[in-house]
């Protein structure tokens, strides 16, 4: 099978056909192949400009978008922070740290049965605000939580 | 390349809850080494999760992850037995790619 894969390789890169069998579904992707990564947004240096790039300016309070983080991290290299939101139609979830020197931390996006819901662990640097967006319905919701920091988590 | 990814899906009710742990060093670039040298941004930048090769996750991170990262996700409609594939690329261009069976 492989043998096959290959000879139809050679041939279609010589005969620049892999677009065509690219979009034929013959060839796959490899899983390993990079989404977009939103530089404007992860390079910002300020909350409110990073939750800007994300388009959530406007984000408004929603009961159903709740996060769990420590009130007190004990060791600011690893904080946990679960996101979870119920709002109906869900597509992704942003967390920030507003203290942190690039506030945007990790952005995920839902799909097939994922539910919206992510528990991530975060270098805080200093007690800071921790900030969840969600997209639902092409709306944004936001919640956000202080968590103070004993030990800074950026190493320095 | 990386050391393999741990991978534990296990059903709760009809949702897979998946949990991941990768191995990166996750440097933010503001670090500095014992010899006062900056240690330049190492992180992993882009992240996707698959459930029989349809994509149920996608994620893109920061430098602001831990390192040697932890996530969990829940996905609804899964059983034992299905594939869950994790694969990560980071700003060096390095990637992996794990999988594991539902249990």
């Amino acid at each position: 099978m492989d043998m096959i894969r290959r000879t139809v390789l050679k041939g279609a890169g010589a005969t620049g056909m892999l677009a065509g069998l690219l979009a034929a579904g013959v060839l796959k992707p490899t899983m390993a192949y990079a989404n977009d990564w939103n530089k404007t947004a992860f390079e910002a240096k300020d909350l409110d400009e990073a939750t800007k790039s994300l388009g959530a300016a406007s984000a408004g309070d929603n009961k159903d978008l709740m996060m769990k983080a420590p009130e007190i991290a004990e060791n600011g290299a690893v904080v946990p922070v679960d996101v979870t939101s119920n709002i109906p139609n869900t597509t992704s979830i942003s967390i920030l740290v507003k203290m942190n020197p690039f506030p945007l931390s990790a952005h995920f996006e839902f799909a097939n049965g994922a539910l919206a819901d992510a528990s991530v662990r975060l270098k805080v640097s200093q007690t800071s605000i921790i900030r969840a967006v969600a997209k639902a319905d092409g709306k944004f919701y936001s919640t956000q939580k202080e968590v103070k920091v004993t030990v800074g988590g950026c190493g320095g | 390349m990386a050391d393999p990814m741990k991978i534990r899906a296990q059903m709760k009710g009809d949702v897979a809850e998946i949990r991941v742990l990768m191995s990166h060093a996750m440097e933010t670039g503001q670090r500095k080494d014992n010899d006062g040298k900056t240690v330049p941004a190492h992180f992993i930048q882009t992240m996707s999760i698959a459930l029989n090769g349809k994509t149920v996750v996608s994620g893109q991170l920061g430098t602001s992850v831990s390192r040697n990262p932890v996530f969990g996700f829940k996905v609804k409609g899964a059983k034992a037995g299905d594939k869950v594939t994790v694969s990560w690329v980071d700003n060096k261009g390095d990637k992996r790619t794990d999988e594991a069976a539902v249990a």
